[in-house]
Protein backbone atom coordinates (compact mmCIF):
# COMPACT_ATOMS: atom_id res chain seq x y z
CA UNK A 1 0.00 0.00 0.00
CA UNK A 2 3.00 2.58 0.91
CA UNK A 3 5.43 0.01 0.20
CA UNK A 4 7.82 3.27 -1.11
CA UNK A 5 7.77 5.55 2.07
CA UNK A 6 11.09 5.35 3.61
CA UNK A 7 10.29 7.22 6.91
CA UNK A 8 6.96 5.08 7.22
CA UNK A 9 8.74 1.97 7.13
CA UNK A 10 11.47 2.92 9.39
CA UNK A 11 9.26 4.16 12.16
CA UNK A 12 6.74 1.50 11.82
CA UNK A 13 9.81 -0.88 12.33
CA UNK A 14 10.88 0.95 14.96
CA UNK A 15 6.99 1.50 16.72
CA UNK A 16 6.43 -2.75 15.99
CA UNK A 17 7.97 -3.73 19.36
CA UNK A 18 7.19 -0.99 21.67
CA UNK A 19 3.39 -1.42 20.54
CA UNK A 20 3.88 -4.99 21.09
CA UNK A 21 5.48 -4.88 24.43
CA UNK A 22 2.96 -2.53 25.66
CA UNK A 23 0.00 -4.36 24.91
CA UNK A 24 1.58 -7.16 26.80
CA UNK A 25 1.88 -4.73 29.56
CA UNK A 26 -1.79 -3.65 29.42
CA UNK A 27 -2.53 -7.66 29.27
CA UNK A 28 -0.36 -9.00 32.55
CA UNK A 29 -0.62 -5.47 34.59
CA UNK A 30 -4.39 -5.23 34.10
CA UNK A 31 -4.59 -6.46 37.34
CA UNK A 32 -2.85 -3.79 38.74
CA UNK A 33 -3.46 -0.54 36.54
CA UNK A 34 -5.68 -0.08 34.00
CA UNK A 35 -6.45 -2.19 31.01
CA UNK A 36 -6.85 -5.46 30.58
CA UNK A 37 -7.79 -8.69 27.91
CA UNK A 38 -9.35 -5.98 25.52
CA UNK A 39 -7.65 -3.30 25.43
CA UNK A 40 -4.23 -5.46 25.31
CA UNK A 41 -6.23 -7.59 22.43
CA UNK A 42 -6.98 -4.23 20.07
CA UNK A 43 -2.88 -2.86 21.13
CA UNK A 44 -1.53 -6.22 19.95
CA UNK A 45 -3.86 -6.49 16.55
CA UNK A 46 -3.09 -2.85 15.89
CA UNK A 47 0.38 -3.45 15.63
CA UNK A 48 0.32 -6.30 13.44
CA UNK A 49 -2.16 -4.11 11.26
CA UNK A 50 0.23 -1.00 11.25
CA UNK A 51 2.30 -3.36 9.76
CA UNK A 52 0.01 -4.74 7.13
CA UNK A 53 -0.88 -0.93 6.18
CA UNK A 54 2.66 -0.16 5.35
CA UNK A 55 4.39 -3.20 4.06
CA UNK A 56 1.33 -4.81 2.61
CA UNK A 57 -1.86 -7.61 3.45
CA UNK A 58 0.62 -10.36 2.33
CA UNK A 59 3.23 -9.45 4.56
CA UNK A 60 1.53 -9.29 7.48
CA UNK A 61 -0.29 -12.28 6.58
CA UNK A 62 2.92 -14.25 6.53
CA UNK A 63 3.78 -13.21 9.83
CA UNK A 64 0.32 -14.00 11.31
CA UNK A 65 -1.20 -16.40 8.46
CA UNK A 66 -4.94 -15.90 8.46
CA UNK A 67 -5.44 -19.85 8.99
CA UNK A 68 -3.95 -19.59 12.65
CA UNK A 69 -6.10 -15.98 13.22
CA UNK A 70 -9.23 -18.19 11.63
CA UNK A 71 -7.83 -20.81 14.50
CA UNK A 72 -7.53 -18.75 17.26
CA UNK A 73 -11.21 -16.64 17.30
CA UNK A 74 -13.12 -19.72 18.77
CA UNK A 75 -10.02 -20.31 20.71
CA UNK A 76 -10.24 -17.61 22.70
CA UNK A 77 -14.01 -18.34 23.69
CA UNK A 78 -13.21 -21.64 24.64
CA UNK A 79 -9.63 -20.61 26.77
CA UNK A 80 -12.75 -18.43 28.92
CA UNK A 81 -15.43 -21.07 28.93
CA UNK A 82 -13.42 -24.17 29.57
CA UNK A 83 -12.45 -22.06 32.79
CA UNK A 84 -15.53 -22.38 33.28
CA UNK A 85 -16.28 -25.76 32.88
CA UNK A 86 -12.64 -26.64 34.90
CA UNK A 87 -14.37 -24.76 38.12
CA UNK A 88 -17.84 -27.14 37.79
CA UNK A 89 -15.22 -30.33 37.50
CA UNK A 90 -13.13 -29.25 40.47
CA UNK A 91 -16.48 -28.91 42.64
CA UNK A 92 -17.01 -24.60 42.25
CA UNK A 93 -19.77 -23.07 40.38
CA UNK A 94 -19.53 -21.99 36.79
CA UNK A 95 -16.57 -19.22 36.53
CA UNK A 96 -15.71 -19.48 40.25
CA UNK A 97 -11.98 -19.39 40.20
CA UNK A 98 -11.24 -20.29 43.75
CA UNK A 99 -10.46 -24.32 43.53
CA UNK A 100 -7.60 -23.11 41.01
CA UNK A 101 -4.89 -22.29 43.83
CA UNK A 102 -4.16 -23.86 47.31
CA UNK A 103 -6.73 -21.03 48.96
CA UNK A 104 -9.37 -18.94 47.31
CA UNK A 105 -7.41 -15.96 46.47
CA UNK A 106 -4.67 -17.56 44.57
CA UNK A 107 -7.44 -19.26 42.83
CA UNK A 108 -9.07 -16.12 41.89
CA UNK A 109 -5.94 -14.68 40.84
CA UNK A 110 -4.98 -16.95 38.13
CA UNK A 111 -8.49 -17.51 37.14
CA UNK A 112 -8.81 -14.06 36.24
CA UNK A 113 -5.58 -14.24 34.39
CA UNK A 114 -6.78 -17.12 32.29
CA UNK A 115 -9.74 -15.19 31.50
CA UNK A 116 -8.04 -12.31 30.65
CA UNK A 117 -6.12 -14.18 28.38
CA UNK A 118 -8.97 -15.68 26.58
CA UNK A 119 -10.33 -12.12 25.67
CA UNK A 120 -7.26 -11.33 24.39
CA UNK A 121 -7.03 -14.00 21.96
CA UNK A 122 -10.68 -13.81 20.74
CA UNK A 123 -10.61 -9.71 20.56
CA UNK A 124 -6.95 -9.67 19.03
CA UNK A 125 -7.95 -12.62 16.05
CA UNK A 126 -11.29 -10.93 15.22
CA UNK A 127 -9.77 -7.77 14.70
CA UNK A 128 -6.97 -9.40 12.74
CA UNK A 129 -9.09 -11.08 10.69
CA UNK A 130 -11.62 -8.49 9.99
CA UNK A 131 -8.55 -6.24 8.61
CA UNK A 132 -7.24 -9.45 6.30
CA UNK A 133 -11.09 -8.96 4.75
CA UNK A 134 -11.04 -5.55 4.06
CA UNK A 135 -7.58 -5.77 2.93
CA UNK A 136 -7.53 -8.75 0.94
CA UNK A 137 -10.14 -6.99 -0.64
CA UNK A 138 -8.65 -3.63 -1.41
CA UNK A 139 -5.40 -5.39 -2.42
CA UNK A 140 -7.64 -7.23 -5.03
CA UNK A 141 -9.25 -4.05 -6.30
CA UNK A 142 -5.63 -2.50 -6.62
CA UNK A 143 -4.14 -5.00 -8.44
CA UNK A 144 -7.19 -4.86 -11.22
CA UNK A 145 -8.94 -8.22 -10.63
CA UNK A 146 -12.20 -7.17 -11.76
CA UNK A 147 -13.22 -10.06 -9.30
CA UNK A 148 -13.10 -7.87 -6.36
CA UNK A 149 -15.52 -5.36 -5.18
CA UNK A 150 -14.81 -1.78 -6.85
CA UNK A 151 -17.63 -0.02 -5.37
CA UNK A 152 -18.69 1.01 -9.70
CA UNK A 153 -19.28 -2.00 -10.93
CA UNK A 154 -21.53 -4.11 -8.43
CA UNK B 1 -9.88 23.39 36.66
CA UNK B 2 -11.35 20.28 35.83
CA UNK B 3 -14.85 21.73 34.75
CA UNK B 4 -12.44 23.92 32.62
CA UNK B 5 -11.14 21.30 30.68
CA UNK B 6 -14.34 19.53 30.41
CA UNK B 7 -15.93 22.73 28.80
CA UNK B 8 -13.42 22.77 26.15
CA UNK B 9 -13.19 19.09 25.58
CA UNK B 10 -16.61 19.22 24.56
CA UNK B 11 -16.84 22.27 22.77
CA UNK B 12 -14.60 20.41 20.59
CA UNK B 13 -16.85 17.63 20.57
CA UNK B 14 -19.63 20.01 19.30
CA UNK B 15 -17.66 21.15 17.12
CA UNK B 16 -16.62 17.81 15.47
CA UNK B 17 -19.58 16.59 15.33
CA UNK B 18 -21.11 19.50 13.30
CA UNK B 19 -18.40 19.11 11.17
CA UNK B 20 -19.25 15.63 10.64
CA UNK B 21 -22.41 16.54 9.74
CA UNK B 22 -21.24 18.97 7.26
CA UNK B 23 -18.40 17.70 5.38
CA UNK B 24 -19.28 15.70 1.89
CA UNK B 25 -16.38 14.55 1.56
CA UNK B 26 -16.11 10.56 4.01
CA UNK B 27 -12.12 10.63 4.21
CA UNK B 28 -12.57 13.49 6.37
CA UNK B 29 -15.05 12.10 8.31
CA UNK B 30 -13.48 9.26 8.91
CA UNK B 31 -10.48 11.18 10.44
CA UNK B 32 -12.81 13.91 11.84
CA UNK B 33 -14.73 10.40 13.92
CA UNK B 34 -11.03 9.53 14.74
CA UNK B 35 -10.38 12.86 16.49
CA UNK B 36 -14.35 12.75 18.13
CA UNK B 37 -12.75 9.34 19.60
CA UNK B 38 -9.42 10.75 21.07
CA UNK B 39 -11.87 13.68 22.39
CA UNK B 40 -14.03 11.19 24.49
CA UNK B 41 -11.37 8.81 25.61
CA UNK B 42 -9.87 12.50 26.90
CA UNK B 43 -13.55 12.87 28.49
CA UNK B 44 -13.11 9.58 30.39
CA UNK B 45 -10.22 10.50 31.83
CA UNK B 46 -11.20 13.64 33.34
CA UNK B 47 -13.80 11.48 34.76
CA UNK B 48 -11.42 8.91 36.32
CA UNK B 49 -12.88 5.79 33.90
CA UNK B 50 -9.27 4.78 32.47
CA UNK B 51 -10.20 1.50 32.14
CA UNK B 52 -13.27 3.34 29.82
CA UNK B 53 -11.02 5.58 28.01
CA UNK B 54 -8.19 3.38 26.79
CA UNK B 55 -11.31 1.04 25.30
CA UNK B 56 -12.13 4.30 23.45
CA UNK B 57 -8.95 4.86 22.32
CA UNK B 58 -7.82 2.22 20.94
CA UNK B 59 -11.58 0.79 19.40
CA UNK B 60 -12.52 4.05 18.23
CA UNK B 61 -9.99 6.03 17.40
CA UNK B 62 -7.77 2.86 16.52
CA UNK B 63 -9.39 0.00 14.61
CA UNK B 64 -12.70 2.09 13.56
CA UNK B 65 -10.32 4.48 11.67
CA UNK B 66 -8.55 1.94 10.02
CA UNK B 67 -11.67 -0.32 8.69
CA UNK B 68 -13.66 2.61 8.25
CA UNK B 69 -10.81 3.82 5.59
CA UNK B 70 -10.30 0.23 4.88
CA UNK B 71 -14.28 -0.06 3.24
CA UNK B 72 -13.51 3.20 2.09
CA UNK B 73 -11.03 1.78 -0.21
CA UNK B 74 -13.67 -0.18 -1.95
CA UNK B 75 -16.45 2.17 -2.60
CA UNK B 76 -16.33 6.02 -3.32
CA UNK B 77 -14.98 9.02 -1.26
CA UNK B 78 -17.53 11.20 -1.36
CA UNK B 79 -20.95 11.08 -0.03
CA UNK B 80 -23.75 10.83 -2.00
CA UNK B 81 -25.78 13.82 -2.02
CA UNK B 82 -29.06 13.09 0.15
CA UNK B 83 -32.30 12.33 -1.60
CA UNK B 84 -34.71 12.83 0.71
CA UNK B 85 -35.49 16.00 2.94
CA UNK B 86 -33.80 16.47 6.57
CA UNK B 87 -36.75 17.47 8.26
CA UNK B 88 -38.03 14.20 9.31
CA UNK B 89 -34.61 12.72 10.79
CA UNK B 90 -33.63 16.45 12.55
CA UNK B 91 -37.49 15.92 14.33
CA UNK B 92 -36.65 12.61 15.59
CA UNK B 93 -32.49 13.55 16.38
CA UNK B 94 -33.99 16.63 18.14
CA UNK B 95 -36.68 14.58 19.79
CA UNK B 96 -34.44 11.98 21.47
CA UNK B 97 -31.68 14.54 22.45
CA UNK B 98 -34.44 16.33 24.69
CA UNK B 99 -35.73 13.50 26.15
CA UNK B 100 -32.38 12.71 27.03
CA UNK B 101 -31.44 15.87 28.63
CA UNK B 102 -34.82 15.23 30.57
CA UNK B 103 -33.37 11.74 31.89
CA UNK B 104 -30.42 13.32 32.72
CA UNK B 105 -32.48 16.07 35.53
CA UNK B 106 -33.31 12.76 37.50
CA UNK B 107 -29.91 11.73 38.16
CA UNK B 108 -27.78 11.98 40.92
CA UNK B 109 -24.91 14.50 40.95
CA UNK B 110 -21.25 13.37 39.55
CA UNK B 111 -19.68 11.82 42.59
CA UNK B 112 -21.81 11.93 45.30
CA UNK B 113 -21.40 9.63 48.63
CA UNK B 114 -24.92 8.63 48.74
CA UNK B 115 -25.79 7.56 45.72
CA UNK B 116 -27.34 4.18 44.85
CA UNK B 117 -24.38 3.07 42.35
CA UNK B 118 -21.83 4.26 45.54
CA UNK B 119 -24.00 2.61 48.24
CA UNK B 120 -25.00 -0.90 47.32
CA UNK B 121 -23.05 -3.39 44.88
CA UNK B 122 -20.42 -0.94 44.42
CA UNK B 123 -18.93 -0.40 47.81
CA UNK B 124 -19.33 -4.26 48.43
CA UNK B 125 -16.61 -5.31 45.41
CA UNK B 126 -14.39 -2.31 46.98
CA UNK B 127 -14.50 -3.78 49.96
CA UNK B 128 -14.10 -7.64 48.98
CA UNK B 129 -12.16 -7.21 46.18
CA UNK B 130 -8.94 -6.76 47.86
CA UNK B 131 -9.43 -9.62 50.20
CA UNK B 132 -11.30 -12.37 48.11
CA UNK B 133 -8.91 -12.21 45.26
CA UNK B 134 -5.54 -9.91 45.84
CA UNK B 135 -6.29 -7.80 42.66
CA UNK B 136 -6.19 -3.81 43.34
CA UNK B 137 -8.04 -2.49 40.45
CA UNK B 138 -11.58 -3.81 40.97
CA UNK B 139 -12.41 -2.96 37.77
CA UNK B 140 -10.64 -5.68 36.84
CA UNK B 141 -11.65 -8.16 39.77
CA UNK B 142 -15.47 -7.20 38.45
CA UNK B 143 -15.54 -7.78 35.08
CA UNK B 144 -13.29 -11.17 35.00
CA UNK B 145 -14.67 -12.74 38.48
CA UNK B 146 -17.56 -11.24 40.24
CA UNK B 147 -18.90 -10.52 36.58
CA UNK B 148 -17.09 -13.45 34.82
CA UNK B 149 -20.82 -14.07 33.32
CA UNK B 150 -21.04 -10.78 31.62
CA UNK B 151 -17.51 -11.01 30.19
CA UNK B 152 -17.70 -14.13 28.41
CA UNK B 153 -20.92 -12.83 27.07
CA UNK B 154 -18.87 -10.13 25.51
CA UNK B 155 -16.23 -12.27 24.35
CA UNK B 156 -19.04 -14.09 22.65
CA UNK B 157 -20.28 -10.99 20.99
CA UNK B 158 -17.04 -10.09 19.50
CA UNK B 159 -16.76 -13.55 18.17
CA UNK B 160 -19.69 -13.61 16.87
CA UNK B 161 -19.51 -10.49 15.47
CA UNK B 162 -16.22 -11.13 13.67
CA UNK B 163 -17.38 -14.36 12.47
CA UNK B 164 -20.29 -12.46 11.13
CA UNK B 165 -18.24 -10.07 8.82
CA UNK B 166 -16.16 -13.00 7.48
CA UNK B 167 -19.21 -14.89 6.34
CA UNK B 168 -20.23 -11.36 4.33
CA UNK B 169 -16.79 -10.56 3.43
CA UNK B 170 -15.43 -13.87 2.32
CA UNK B 171 -18.45 -15.93 1.00
CA UNK B 172 -19.91 -13.05 -1.24
CA UNK B 173 -16.24 -12.94 -2.54
CA UNK B 174 -15.18 -16.78 -2.56
CA UNK B 175 -18.81 -17.11 -4.75
CA UNK B 176 -17.52 -14.53 -7.18
CA UNK B 177 -14.63 -16.35 -7.85
CA UNK B 178 -16.19 -19.32 -8.07
CA UNK B 179 -18.80 -17.88 -10.35
CA UNK B 180 -15.66 -16.35 -12.78
CA UNK B 181 -13.98 -19.64 -13.21
CA UNK B 182 -17.03 -20.94 -14.24
CA UNK B 183 -16.97 -18.21 -17.19
CA UNK B 184 -13.64 -19.12 -18.19
CA UNK B 185 -14.51 -22.09 -18.38
CA UNK B 186 -11.59 -23.62 -15.68
CA UNK B 187 -14.48 -25.06 -13.08
CA UNK B 188 -15.12 -28.43 -13.31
Amino acid sequence: MMRDTIILRVVVKLLLPVILLFALYVQFHGDYGPGGGFQAGVAAAAAIILYGMVFGVMAARKVVPQRVVHTLIPLGVLIFAGTGVAGLLLGANYLDYSPFGSHAEAGQHLGILIVEIGVFVTVSSTMLAIFYAFGGRAEDALAGDPLAGDGDGE
Amino acid sequence: MEQLINMVLLTLLALITIGIIRVRNLFAVVVLAGAYSFLMASVMMVLDAVDVAMTEAAVGAGISTVLALGALHLTKTEEAAPRFSAILPLFVAVGTGAMLIYGTWELPGFGLADTPMNTGVGLDYLDRSMAETGIPNVVTSVLASYRGYDTLGETVVIFTGGIGVLILLTAVRRRRRLAGDRDKGSAP
